[in-house]
C-alpha cells in the first residue's frame, strides 16, 4: 500500500541524487569534447584554435596509442583471469575448517585494503629490486649473477603481479562468502552420496559461483581499466603504460591539453564498450 | 580409518591455508620489518632480516620530514565529510528505489527519441560555440550551453525505471577519470574555467585545486554509486509491511524514517559509511592530481618517498606502515559487512 | 554520533579558519623541490623569518618530475598557487620570455654569480630566478677499487680510458659494478646524461633546421657505447635508476664509478651515508676526441610567477634564500660541504670552501660548459643536456622512455633511434618548426 504521497516524495528523494551523478558524468564529458576539438597548449596559451580533427588523428596514429590499448586490455585481462581462478582456489581451501581459519582469512584479505601507492612502491624497491630486492635475494642465494630485473625486463608482468597481488584477496573474499552461502544441505547430499570432489564441484560448486564470478568481474574491469598509481609509482608509464597513463602524460610531459582530451574520449568510449557489454550481463544476473 | 585421513586431511590444509595466508600477507610483514631497521640495513634486508639491530629512529625522521600528521588529518576529514555528504545524497535515493520504485518509464518517449533530443541539442550548443568563436568569455553563455547538455540526458536517466537508473549509476563509475582530468582541473583551478575575473563578479580569489572544497564533494561523487547501490540491497530487505503498520498506526512520514526506518536500516548504514571509508581512503588518482599539501592525503604523502635522495627504504617502509595501518583495522573488523557493497549486493 | 558529527564538522571549520587566519601576515608558498639542499633551507628559515616578521613560509616539497608538471600547469593557466616557484634552467628563459616571471631585484651582489648560469636564467639582461644551487656533470669513482684493478684515473679522461677501468674494476661476484649511469626514462634524467654523452661525441638533438639528428653515426656511436658498457659493467635494473638510485648504490659500495651531478659530491663524501666515503676521488667528465667534454650545466633556481601579488615579499625571500648569507648560515651550521655549491664565484674563492674534496672540481666542470656552444657541429638552441623550446619536456620525456626500454633489452639500438628520431619528427612537424 504505497501511498501516493511516499510515491511522490520518492520521486522526488532521487533527484538530488541523480543530479550531481549527471553533473558529474555529463559537465566533464562535454567540455572534454570542446577541448579535443582545439589546438591548447599549456605552453603556448595564447595560440588556442580550433583543431579539427586533428588531436584524434596525432593521437591514434602516435604509436604509443596501440601500444598502450593493447597493454589496457592485457593488463584487464590476465588480472582478471589470475584472480578469478587464484580466488576461487583460495575460496576453496578456506571454506574447510582447519585450525586458525580467522585468522588466516585475515591475513589473506589484507592486501586489499593496502593504498595503491604503497603496494607499488613496496613491492617495487623491497622486493622486486633487482640488487637488493628480496627476490634478488633469494636469486643469487641459489647461486644467480644476475638477478631478475623485473621492473627493467618484465614491466607489465611486474604490474600486473602487483595488481594481481591486491585484487586476489578481493576475489577470495567475495568467493568465499558466496560459497558459505551454499547450503549445507546439498553439501550433506553430496557428501552422502560419495560424489567424487571435481564432479562435485563442476555441477554444484561451479554454478553457484556462475553469479559472484560475473560480479567480480564487473567490478575488477571498472576499476583495472583505470589503474594508474601501479604505472606511475614504478616509473613504467613509457614502457607499460594504458590508456589511462597516456593521457595523464599528454596533459603533464606535453601538457597538450587537446590531444588529452581526445584520448580521455577515446577511453571513455572504450570504456563504454565494456560497460555495455558487462552491465547488460550484470543487470539480467543482479535482478534474478 | 576415515577418521584418521580426515585428521590427516585436516593437518595438511591447515599448513597449506597458512602457507599461502603468510606468503599473501608476506610483503606488508616485510615493509614492517624493514621500518624497523637503519637505513643501510634495510638495503641488505633479505641476507640479515633478524640479525641487525631494531630501531625506531625512521618514524621520527618521517614525521619531521614530511609532518605525516597532516595527512592523517587530512585523509580523515575528506574520508569522513565525504561519507557524511555521500549518506546525505545515497539516503533518500536508496530509500527512495527501495520503497518507492518506478516499475516503468515514467515518460512517454523512446530511447532513440531521447538520443535524438540528446544530439540535437549538442549540436545547437556546438553551433552557438561556434559563432561564438569557440571561447564563451560570457559566463551565462557558458552556463546555458552546459544545461542544454545536461539536462537533456538527466531527464532521460530520471524517468527510467529504478532498475536502469540503478545500472546508469553504475555506468557513471566506468568513466575513467583520465578523460575527465582536464576538465576537472580547468574547473578547479584558479583563473580556469569558473574561477576567474567574469568582469560582473570577481571569483578569482577562490580555487578547489589542493582544498577540501575540492576533495571532499570529488570523493563523495566518487562513490556515491556503491553507496547507492549498498544501500538500496539493506533497505530492499526491510519488510514495507513494518512500514505500512506504523503508516497504519497513523505514523507521519517523518515518523516512519526516523522512528520505524532508520533503527532497522543502521547496521547497513554502518557497514557502507565503513566501504566509503576504505575506498576514499585509498583514492590515488585524483589525489596525486589535484593536491600538493594543504588538501593532500596519504597517498600522496606516500607518493613523496617514491624517489627522494640516496637511501630511503627504511624511511619508505616506516611511512607506509603508518599510512596503511589504521585502514587496515578498520579493513580487517568490517571485513564480512564490506561484501555486500563490493559486489553490489549480489553476494551477502 | 552526533556529538561527533559536531566534532567533525567544528573541526573541519576550524582547518578552513585557520586558513583565513593566517591572511593577517604574508604567507608565501613556495613550491619546491625535495632536494636535500632544499629540504636543508626549510630547518634554517627561522634566520629569515626572525629578519622578516609578518612574513610566513609555507613549503610545499614534491618530488622532482612532480613539481615540474605541477608548476607548469599552475603557472600556464595562472593559477597563482604558488608565491615562490622552484624552476631551471630550461623553464627560466621560455617562461621569462612570455612574460610569465617577474625580474628579480634585490639580489645579493648579482655579479657575484658564475656567469654560465646567469646567463642561462635571464632573458635580455635580466635575471628572471636566481640560482638556489647549481651542477654540472663529472665523474665520481672508487680510489681503492682503481688502485686493486691497478689503474690511476686520468685527469682528463675519455670514454675509451673510462671504459677500460669499468671493464677491469667489475666484480661481479663480489657485486661491484665497474660503472653506473642513469637509465630512468625522463628528459631530466637519463636524457640529461645522454644528451651530454650525445655532445661529446659529436652528436646534436637538431639541425639548423630543426630536423632531428638520431639518424646520425654520432648518435649511434654514443647510444651503442652506452648500451655497451652498461650491459658489461653497469647493474642490475639500470633502466630505473636515476640519481637517487644510483646514489644509494654508489653509496653501499655497489659501483666503481659513477658519472653524474655535481651536488652528488656532498652525499658520497658524508661517512654518516657512505660507507667508502673516504676513498672517493673525483674527475671531469670524460670526451671522445670532438671538443666537448659531457658535462651539462643546471640551476635549480627561485623565481616569481607573474601575477602574483606577494611579490615583494618573495623577493625579499628570495634575495635572502640565494645570499652569500645564508651560505655562511650553512657553512657554520653544517660545514662547508653543506653549502649550496655553483652559484657565486666567492664562494669558490673561499680557502675554507676549496678544501672540500669535490669543491675544485665542481668549478672546472661549470666552468666547461658552455650552454651558448653545446655541441660540436652548430645548432638553432641554447642548452646543454636539454633544448630550450616549450616541446621540449614532452619530446625528452618520450625519446628518454625510447632509450630506457633499449637499455633494459626490449629494444635494439638501431631501433631505438629509428623511433627517437620517428617521434621526434612527428612533434617537430606538428608543433610547425619543420615546415
Amino acid at each position: 500500500m504505497a501511498t501516493t504521497q511516499s510515491q511522490a516524495i520518492g520521486k522526488w528523494a532521487l533527484a538530488p541524487s541523480l543530479l550531481v551523478l549527471s553533473g558529474w558524468a555529463f559537465i566533464p564529458l562535454v567540455l572534454t569534447i570542446y577541448f579535443a576539438f582545439l589546438r591548447y597548449n599549456l605552453q603556448d596559451p595564447d595560440n588556442t584554435s580550433w583543431f579539427g580533427l586533428s588531436n584524434f588523428y596525432y593521437f591514434i596514429t602516435d604509436p604509443y596509442f596501440t601500444k598502450d590499448l593493447l597493454h589496457t586490455l592485457l593488463l584487464v585481462f590476465s588480472t582478471i583471469v589470475t584472480t578469478v581462478v587464484g580466488g576461487t582456489l583460495l575460496a576453496l581451501l578456506l571454506d574447510q575448517p582447519f585450525l586458525g581459519r580467522g585468522v588466516v582469512r585475515l591475513l589473506m584479505i589484507s592486501p586489499f585494503f593496502i593504498m595503491p601507492t604503497v603496494s607499488s612502491l613496496v613491492w617495487k624497491n623491497l622486493l622486486m629490486h633487482p640488487v637488493f630486492g628480496l627476490f634478488a635475494g633469494i636469486q643469487t642465494y641459489f647461486g644467480a649473477l644476475r638477478p631478475i630485473d623485473w621492473f627493467g625486463t618484465f614491466p607489465l608482468i611486474s604490474v600486473i603481479i602487483i595488481v594481481s597481488w591486491q585484487w586476489l584477496p578481493y576475489a577470495a573474499l567475495i568467493l568465499l562468502t558466496a560459497l558459505q552461502s551454499l547450503d549445507e544441505e546439498q553439501k550433506d547430499a553430496a557428501a552422502m552420496d560419495g560424489t567424487p570432489p571435481l564432479s562435485y564441484f563442476r555441477y554444484i560448486v561451479l554454478p553457484h559461483l556462475a553469479r559472484p564470478i560475473t560480479v567480480v568481474i564487473l567490478i575488477e574491469t571498472i576499476f583495472l581499466l583505470n589503474i594508474f598509481a601501479e604505472i606511475k609509482l614504478p616509473g613504467v608509464g613509457g614502457v607499460a603504460g594504458n590508456l589511462t597513463y597516456l593521457v595523464f602524460s599528454q596533459l603533464n610531459d606535453a601538457n597538450d591539453v587537446g590531444a588529452a582530451a581526445a584520448g580521455g574520449l577515446i577511453a571513455v568510449v572504450l570504456a563504454n564498450l565494456v560497460s555495455i557489454f558487462l552491465v547488460r550481463i550484470v543487470g539480467k544476473n543482479l535482478e534474478a | 580409518m576415515a577418521r584418521k585421513q580426515s585428521t590427516r586431511r585436516t593437518v595438511a590444509i591447515t599448513i597449506l591455508a597458512w602457507f599461502i595466508g603468510l606468503l599473501m600477507f608476506f610483503p606488508i610483514l616485510w615493509t614492517a620489518v624493514a621500518a624497523f631497521k637503519s637505513e643501510s640495513d634495510a638495503y641488505t634486508l633479505p641476507q640479515n632480516m633478524l640479525s641487525t639491530p631494531w630501531t625506531l629512529e625512521n618514524f621520527g625522521i618521517v614525521q619531521e620530514r614530511s609532518d605525516y600528521f597532516r595527512y592523517v588529518f587530512n585523509t580523515v576529514i575528506i574520508a569522513v565529510l565525504s561519507t557524511l555528504l555521500g549518506l546525505l545524497f545515497a539516503v533518500p535515493a536508496a530509500w527512495s528505489m527501495a520503497f518507492a520504485p518506478r516499475t516503468t518509464p515514467s515518460s512517454t518517449i523512446s530511447g532513440w527519441g531521447w538520443l535524438a533530443i540528446v544530439f540535437s541539442c549538442g549540436l545547437i550548443a556546438a553551433g552557438v560555440l561556434y559563432a561564438n568563436g569557440w571561447h564563451p568569455q560570457n559566463a551565462v553563455v557558458g552556463f546555458l550551453l552546459l544545461l542544454l547538455c545536461i539536462v537533456p540526458p538527466t531527464a532521460w536517466v530520471w524517468t527510467r525505471a529504478t532498475t536502469d537508473t540503478l545500472l546508469w549509476m553504475l555506468s557513471t563509475k566506468m568513466m575513467p577519470p583520465a578523460g575527465a582530468l582536464i576538465a576537472i582541473y580547468l574547473m578547479f583551478n584558479r583563473n580556469g574555467l569558473i574561477f576567474k575575473d567574469w568582469g560582473w563578479i570577481n571569483l578569482s580569489e577562490y580555487n578547489l585545486i589542493d582544498s577540501f572544497w575540492g576533495m571532499v564533494p570529488l570523493a563523495m561523487l566518487l562513490n556515491l554509486p556503491i553507496i547507492i547501490w549498498m544501500l538500496y540491497t539493506y533497505f530492499k530487505e526491510i519488510p514495507v509491511e513494518i512500514l505500512e503498520a506504523a503508516r497504519m498506526d497513523g505514523a507521519s512520514l517523518w515518523n516512519e524514517i526516523v522512528r520505524v526506518l532508520t533503527p532497522m536500516a543502521l547496521p547497513g548504514i554502518a557497514s557502507t559509511c565503513l566501504l566509503n571509508l576504505i575506498l576514499a581512503w585509498n583514492e590515488a588518482f585524483w589525489s596525486l592530481n589535484l593536491t600538493n599539501k594543504y588538501a593532500a592525503p596519504l597517498s600522496f604523502f606516500i607518493s613523496e618517498y617514491s624517489s627522494p635522495e640516496g637511501q630511503f627504504w627504511a624511511k619508505l617502509s616506516a611511512a607506509s606502515l603508518m599510512a596503511i595501518v589504521p585502514i587496515l583495522i578498520v579493513g580487517w573488523f568490517s571485513q564480512k559487512q564490506l561484501v555486500r557493497g563490493l559486489t553490489f549486493g549480489a553476494v551477502k | 554520533m552526533k556529538k561527533l558529527m559536531t566534532g567533525v564538522v567544528g573541526g573541519f571549520a576550524l582547518a578552513l579558519m585557520a586558513g583565513t587566519a593566517m591572511a593577517e601576515d604574508t604567507t608565501l608558498t613556495i613550491a619546491t623541490v625535495n632536494n636535500g639542499d632544499m629540504i636543508r633551507m626549510q630547518k634554517y628559515t627561522d634566520d629569515f623569518t626572525a629578519a622578516n616578521p609578518g612574513i610566513k613560509l609555507n613549503w610545499v616539497t614534491l618530488e622532482e618530475n612532480d613539481l615540474r608538471q605541477k608548476v607548469t600547469k599552475d603557472i600556464s593557466t595562472k593559477g597563482g598557487q604558488y608565491d615562490v616557484l622552484t624552476i631551471g634552467m630550461y623553464e627560466t628563459p621560455i617562461w621569462g620570455k612570455k612574460g610569465w616571471l617577474v625580474p628579480l631585484a634585490g639580489i645579493d651582489d648579482p655579479k657575484d654569480i658564475l656567469p654560465a648560469v646567469a646567463g642561462g636564467l635571464s632573458v635580455d639582461g635580466k635575471l628572471y630566478a636566481a640560482p638556489f644551487y647549481g651542477e654540472s656533470s663529472f665523474v665520481m669513482y672508487r680510489k681503492d677499487l682503481m688502485a686493486k684493478a691497478g689503474l690511476k684515473m686520468s685527469d682528463t679522461p675519455t670514454w675509451p680510458e673510462i671504459i677500460a677501468a669499468a671493464d677491469k674494476m667489475t666484480d661481479r661476484a663480489a657485486g661491484i659494478n665497474g660503472i653506473c649511469l642513469r637509465g630512468k626514462a625522463g628528459w631530466g634524467e637519463n636524457m640529461a646524461f645522454l644528451g651530454t654523452m650525445a655532445n661529446s661525441f659529436g652528436a646534436r638533438w637538431f639541425d639548423e633546421k630543426w630536423h632531428p639528428q638520431f639518424d646520425t653515426p654520432e648518435w649511434k656511436a654514443a647510444i651503442t657505447t652506452y648500451l655497451k658498457v652498461m650491459k658489461d659493467d653497469g647493474p642490475a635494473g639500470a633502466s630505473g635508476n636515476g640519481f637517487s638510485e644510483n646514489l644509494a648504490l654508489f653509496q653501499s659500495g655497489k659501483c666503481g664509478m659513477w658519472a653524474d651531478a655535481t651536488a652528488a659530491g656532498s652525499f658520497v663524501i658524508d661517512a654518516k651515508a657512505s660507507k667508502n666515503a673516504a676513498d672517493v676521488g673525483f674527475t671531469i667528465a670524460p670526451d671522445a676526441g670532438f671538443g666537448k667534454r659531457a658535462n651539462w650545466l643546471w640551476a635549480w633556481a627561485l623565481a616569481i610567477p607573474a601575477g602574483s601579488k606577494k611579490v615583494d615579499a618573495a623577493q625579499k625571500f628570495i634575495g635572502w634564500a640565494t645570499s652569500k648569507h645564508y651560505g655562511e648560515l650553512i657553512a657554520a651550521k653544517e660545514g662547508w660541504a653543506n653549502v649550496p655549491p655553483g652559484t657565486r664565484t666567492s664562494l669558490y674563492k673561499n680557502p675554507e670552501y676549496l678544501k672540500v674534496p669535490f669543491a675544485a672540481m665542481t668549478l672546472a666542470s661549470m666552468n666547461a660548459a658552455d650552454p651558448m656552444h653545446p655541441t660540436a657541429k652548430p645548432v638553432p638552441y641554447t642548452g646543454i643536456q636539454f633544448v630550450a623550446i616549450p616541446e621540449f619536456a614532452g619530446i625528452g620525456t618520450k625519446v628518454g622512455e625510447i632509450f630506457s626500454s633499449a637499455l633494459a633489452g626490449q629494444i635494439s639500438a638501431d631501433d631505438a633511434l629509428k623511433q627517437a628520431q620517428d617521434y621526434t619528427t612527428a612533434e617537430m612537424t606538428k608543433a610547425g618548426y619543420i615546415k
